[in-house]
């Protein structure tokens, strides 16, 4: 049971407050805002209380999303709801940022509305909520000139507009009603990475969590057919196929997905509602089919004398230190595969001692790789059926995330 | 928030909001009114506004009525006359043809909490709950809830309630959810909605339909239910067992609930969905979110307390991540020291080692205690690893080694010779006031091995008086009096220069008294001050608590699935209750000694601990043990702490000693001591030991690693016993298995006083325990001076003494020794 849910931006602006059962102060919000920034720790605990009152709360697109409740509710379902709302508020207001928060208050209070009554929650489904959702979203889109270098002359097809456009999935689900034509389903496969190396070198974990995402903005499909690698194997037992297996250890599926045609082929059927959804999810922990994607080759000299230095191998990157997290940032804009680059530090540090040593590492790395899975799941095929009519695009991207890439020293 | 120029807005909005052009443009309109309900989230008060937006409700624009609605609602409360205005607007909607304008009239005419409207609600309400749309009558559901909570104690409309029920058969799932949470409240003065075998199977059948939400609520509503058989509840198990492995995790918890509140007269059941549920579980820690992550690992803390083995093969599962917030950090390496074992403890120390380091000082200062806690069965490798730490010379990883060596220390005395040679040297280090009165209190019992310090304490004397902590003079003053007793040559005059200035100077009463009593002690002699500095140490048996007993599942069942283990206080709690002195407790009150608090706090945990204990054990089973004779029955409940039990085992064997040489049949406790030839026993593993005591229901506290010596096994059972007519008579068993390994040990009963022993130990510290063991066992030697092979020394204590039940006990216990050696053999 939900008795108020409230978001507020990182510096304690009231963006949104809604209260669903009565009876708490006005000043419930401020009671929040200052229990979170009077606590020293980098983020303040997911749970606080003030009397009988329990805040919980989740972190996303820099806003706090509050839900007050009582003891005894259970924590997964209000982080779950709360996660669901953001996503929600993604969906219908195109990104999440105070901004659009601040420009779709309204939107937002409908959707409230409607998902919570008198604190319980009633559907959280997009495609409920399609027919009772009036509001128009309101976004804004700077200027880009990249928009501009996809209208080909005389209305050619140009070579870019052949890639989708990073905005492309950060728009509102319901504008494609007017836009008329613009109906577009983007499948995501996004992994993240945990990386342990010791200081050997050798691999001390390796965990993969990844998902299947399905971004829908076709007013209606009835069927999608996704299918995925046929060596596609769960667990450590099956193997499949000839070639390299794809492997997984446990996979599970989101409710509306049909797995009639899975043992055989691999095909994943649903018929995605509109906005975004998480369709699969899958893990591997400690045998990665392929090698690491990037390796550090740290070396660490005790030098007398000179001063704080930094040389790079190109000029596109850049390095800084950090005094407070006590790190260096080296930023690497642009990595190209196969190849190495190279980093020299000199960090002058009083009274260094032999321990000092010890203080030194652990590296961390933190990127976004596209067009690649760690995993090595490959999306063979995208269906729709029936055909849609009218120009419809289908888009397929992969990226592997860091979660926690940590080389020891 | 104070907004400036809130005044100026309001006056403008209202002039807008009444201009006929604005008003006849639907578009200006509209946004007009989105501006009011801007300026009223930046929490500007907007109150004034109520008549001008009660009359912008009468419209067909379905996104202005919205708007308008989170004003009225917002507002209702403070203008009860004008809101009568509004309700004719929404009795007219809730007419409207189309569902969604109906329903939403519906629900904002409930949401206007004003009691007096309940009267012009009640007839659309009655009539919402029949209507053709499901979203009408989702809303209507609700609404009854909501009229009746604004009256909570008028009396309930039968006819509604009766409806109510019979909607729970309604086609929407919601709508069925909707009605279960209304006839919630509603009927929360008769305990909620009655859970009978109709409804609940119905709910069953239909929980496939719901959503998460609804599926997570059904699931909670239901563990009210009891299944009548068996039978019905394999079937109902069964039925759920898709549902615990769902990757909801709000489905998964709620299941899990469910589970473990209709199956806790059935251990093995529990145990089994635990097993189950780890993958989900496992899967939920690693999600994207990591709000979610922090919720799942809070409670696998609360699985591993029944089954500390249970994710032991996942352990890398709980390595922390680079950019993870410290929250999440410091309960991952609580779950990682629960995990370790002989496999992977490389693994585990080199990763928290890692964390040593961190730039954030909370995440080093946890890591570091949890690399002591690790120490306890592992010490020489976290020794190793604390040593090295110290070479950083930072001060708080100063600190936080020296606190978690001190907490070491006590457990593990063994420990006390690398922590002294350690020490050296870091007093300079040093800066916060734990830190130094850690190191204070280690200089003060282990001054005699460590050469430098009396030098350490001079300069602390020297410059006591611009000490600020009171802390720090008091541990100071203990620990210069204990060293004192060993070093007299070198700490005389410091001794008396520190003595001079607490009373002479000092302001603060405390230390004053502290200083004078101090001095009052040594003009009562060396021997006295040494009685009563020196008192108790640690055994160093007791400090090898490999294994930690599975508290049962009933312990925290009730608090699965709510905010409970995710609040701070549950932790500390949690860690403080669980073995030795920590620093925590000494916070809370600086102007104690130390050696005081340690046992001061010790008794106080012993009573926070039995008392949550016995909170958590009301509904615990009382199963009789298969393998007993019908009269006496064991169980486990209420649960006994460890520290419960030293302190119980310690007071009564003082007890014992004392009163040996009167007549033991005035007190109603029974101490008796065994020999039982198994020898066996010593190489079995205690994870079998122990599970076979609970299977008899015998739950063993501590035991020392096999084929360690002195073995010893503490563990603890209440027995009970029906008399013919009477109540049940149940006593409270503490119990110690003892194998000292000399060979030459004799055998045969000795029960009750054992006089000439007791007269020589009566002589001993009566505390320390290992003493007196060797005592009695030198005596029995000496006594009969036959040479035996080895046996098992049984001791057991009893309270309040029932005899016969002691001797079945002890059959038993016996039984199940010979059964555990003759599996060895």
């Amino acid at each position: 049971m939900i008795s108020q849910v409230f978001i507020l931006s990182s510096k304690g602006d009231h963006l949104i407050y809604k209260d669903f059962r009565g009876g708490a102060g006005n000043d419930i919000v401020s009671i929040f805002y200052e229990k979170v920034t009077a606590l020293t720790g980098d983020q303040p605990p997911v749970v606080m209380n003030h009397k009988d009152i329990y805040f919980v709360h989740i972190r996303q697109g820099g806003l706090y999303w509050v839900a007050t409740t009582t003891a005894g509710s259970s924590p997964f379902t209000i982080t779950e709801f709360l996660n669901r709302l953001a996503a929600l508020v993604k969906d219908y207001c195109g990104s999440l940022s105070e901004k659009s928060v601040q420009m779709n208050f309204a939107l937002i209070y409908e959707l409230l509305d409607e998902i919570v009554d008198y604190g319980y929650i009633q559907t959280t489904s997009s495609d409920v909520l399609k027919n009772f959702i009036q509001t128009e979203a309101v976004t804004s889109r700077p200027f880009s000139l990249f928009d501009l270098s996809n209208v080909g002359l005389f209305g050619a097809e140009t070579q870019q507009s052949k890639v989708a456009p990073s905005s492309a999935a950060t728009r509102p689900i319901q504008s494609s009603r007017e836009q008329g034509g613009k109906s577009e389903i983007f499948v995501d496969v996004i992994e993240r990475m945990t990386v342990v190396i010791g200081s050997n070198g050798l691999l001390m974990k390796a965990d993969v969590e990844g998902e299947i995402r399905v971004k829908c903005y076709m007013p209606s499909c009835s069927e999608m057919r996704i299918g995925l690698n046929e060596e596609f194997s769960i667990g450590k037992s099956q193997l499949r196929g000839y070639g390299a297996a794809v492997r997984v250890d446990e996979c599970s599926f989101h409710q509306a997905v049909r797995l009639d045609e899975f043992d055989s082929h691999r095909i994943l059927r649903l018929c995605p509602s509109q906005g975004e959804q998480t369709v699969m999810q899958y893990q591997l922990s400690d045998d990665l089919p392929s090698a690491l994607p990037f390796r550090l080759f740290p070396t660490i000299e005790r030098d007398n004398g000179g001063s704080l230095s930094q040389e790079l191998s190109s000029p596109d990157q850049s390095a800084e230190l950090k005094p407070q997290s006590r790190a260096v940032v080296w930023k690497i804009a642009r990595f190209a595969g196969g190849t190495q680059l190279s980093a020299l530090f000199k960090l002058e540090v009083p009274s260094l001692s032999s321990a000092s040593m010890l203080e030194v590492g652990p590296v961390g790395l933190s990127f976004e790789l596209p067009k690649i899975t760690a995993t090595g799941l490959q999306i063979r095929f995208l269906r729709l059926s029936p055909i849609q009519p009218g120009p419809s695009q289908r888009w397929v991207r992969y990226v592997t995330h860091s979660d926690s890439y940590t080389i020891r020293i | 928030m104070p907004y400036l120029g809130g005044e100026e807005t309001v006056r403008e909005l209202r002039r807008a909001l009444s201009n006929p052009n604005v008003q006849s443009d639907p578009l200006r309109y509209r946004n007009t009114i989105l501006k009011v309900i801007r300026t009223m989230s930046q929490g500007v008060d907007v109150s004034g506004l109520f008549s001008e937006m009660v009359k912008a409700c009468a419209t067909v624009d379905v996104v202005q009525k919205k708007l308008v609605y989170v004003f009225l609602c917002s507002y209702a409360t403070l203008n009860p006359e004008l809101s009568l205005l509004v309700i004719n607007t929404l009795r007219k909607d809730c007419q409207d043809p189309n569902p969604m304008v109906r329903s939403l009239a519906l629900r904002n005419m409930t949401n206007l909490r004003l009691p007096s409207l309940v009267e012009y609600v009640e007839q659309p309400l009655t009539a919402g709950l029949r209507d053709r749309a499901a979203c009408v009558r989702r809303v209507a559901v609700l609404g009854w809830a909501k009229l009746h909570n604004l009256h909570p104690s008028s009396e309930i409309d039968a006819a509604v309630v009766n409806e109510l029920y019979s909607l729970l058969r309604d086609p929407d799932p919601v709508v069925m959810v909707n009605c279960l949470r209304a006839l919630e409240e509603i009927l929360k003065e008769e305990g909620g909605i009655a859970i009978n075998k109709p409804i609940t199977h119905h709910l069953l059948n239909r929980l496939k339909e719901c959503d998460i939400w609804g599926q997570s609520e059904v699931l909670r509503v239901l563990q009210r239910y009891r299944p009548q058989s068996e039978d019905e509840l394999f079937d109902i198990l069964s039925l759920l067992d898709s549902f615990l492995v769902s990757p909801h995790p709000p489905v998964m918890a709620a299941t899990l609930s469910l589970f473990l509140s209709i199956s806790s007269n059935l251990p093995v059941i529990s145990l089994a969905a635990l097993e189950r549920v780890s993958g989900p579980l496992l899967a939920a820690c690693g999600s994207g979110s990591r709000e979610m992550r922090f919720a799942a690992v809070c409670h696998i803390q609360l699985l591993l307390r029944s089954v500390p083995g249970l994710l032991g093969p996942h352990y890398k599962r709980f390595f922390c991540g680079y950019a993870e917030p410290a929250y999440i950090k410091e309960r991952k390496m609580q779950v990682l020291v629960e995990l370790v074992n002989d496999e992977n403890v490389a693994m585990i120390l080199d990763e928290l080692k890692g964390y040593c380091t961190d730039v954030n000082t909370d995440t080093a200062q946890a890591a570091i205690s949890a690399i002591g806690r690790i120490g306890r069965s592992y010490s020489d490798r976290c020794l190793q690893i604390l040593t090295g730490l110290l070479g950083l010379k930072q001060d708080h990883i100063t600190s936080a080694v020296v606190q978690t060596m001190r907490d070491l220390v006590w457990v593990c005395p063994q420990c006390s010779d690398t922590v002294c040679l350690a020490l050296d040297g870091c007093e300079e280090t040093l800066q916060d006031i734990q830190g130094r009165q850690a190191l204070l209190w280690l200089l003060g019992v282990y001054g005699e091995r460590i050469s430098t310090a009396p030098y350490t304490l001079e300069v602390l004397i020297d410059r006591v008086r611009s000490e600020a902590s009171l802390g720090i003079k008091m541990e100071l003053l203990t620990a210069t009096m204990r060293l004192f007793l060993c070093r007299p040559a070198e700490t005389q005059d410091m001794l008396g220069r520190l003595l001079h200035y607490c009373i002479e100077e000092e302001t603060d009463m405390c230390v004053r008294d502290q200083a004078l009593l101090y001095y009052r002690l040594l003009h009562c002699g060396i021997e006295k001050t040494r009685e009563v500095l020196q008192g108790r140490r640690s055994d160093p048996s007791l400090g090898v608590l490999i294994g930690r007993p599975a508290k049962p599942v009933s312990q925290w069942a009730r608090c699965f699935n709510t905010l409970e283990p995710l609040s701070q206080g549950a932790v500390e709690a949690e860690s403080d209750s669980r073995g030795s002195p920590e620093h925590v407790t000494y916070n809370s009150k600086p102007n104690a000694d130390l050696s005081d608090t340690l046992s001061c706090s010790h008794i106080e945990e012993v009573h926070s601990g039995s008392d949550s204990a016995m909170r958590c054990s009301d509904s615990s089973t009382n199963v009789l043990a298969s393998s007993i004779a019908a009269p006496l029955s064991l169980s486990l409940s209420p649960a006994v702490s460890p520290e419960d039990f030293e302190h119980l085992w310690l007071q009564r064997q003082a007890l014992h000693t004392e009163r040996g040489a009167e007549k033991i049949e005035e007190v109603d406790c029974a101490w008796i001591e065994e020999c039982v030839r198994c020898p066996a026993v010593l190489h079995c593993s205690p994870q079998s030991l122990q599970a076979a005591m609970q299977l008899v229901n015998i739950q063993t506290l501590a035991f020392t690693p096999q084929q360690m010596l002195p073995w010893r096994v503490y563990l603890y059972t209440h027995t009970q016993r029906s008399h013919s007519m009477d109540a049940p008579n149940t006593t409270l068993i503490l119990g110690e298995l003892l194998c000292t390994g000399e060979a030459n040990q004799k055998s045969g009963v000795k029960k009750g006083t054992a006089d000439s022993e007791a007269g020589a130990e009566g002589k001993e510290d009566q505390l320390v325990r290992k003493e007196m063991d060797a005592t009695a066992d030198r005596l029995r030697v000496s006594e009969d001076g036959q040479e035996e092979e080895e046996g098992i020394k049984v001791i057991l204590n009893q309270q309040p003494k029932d005899d016969d039940a002691l001797r079945q006990f002890l059959t038993i216990l016996i039984t199940v020794l010979n059964t555990l050696s003759s599996e060895k053999d």
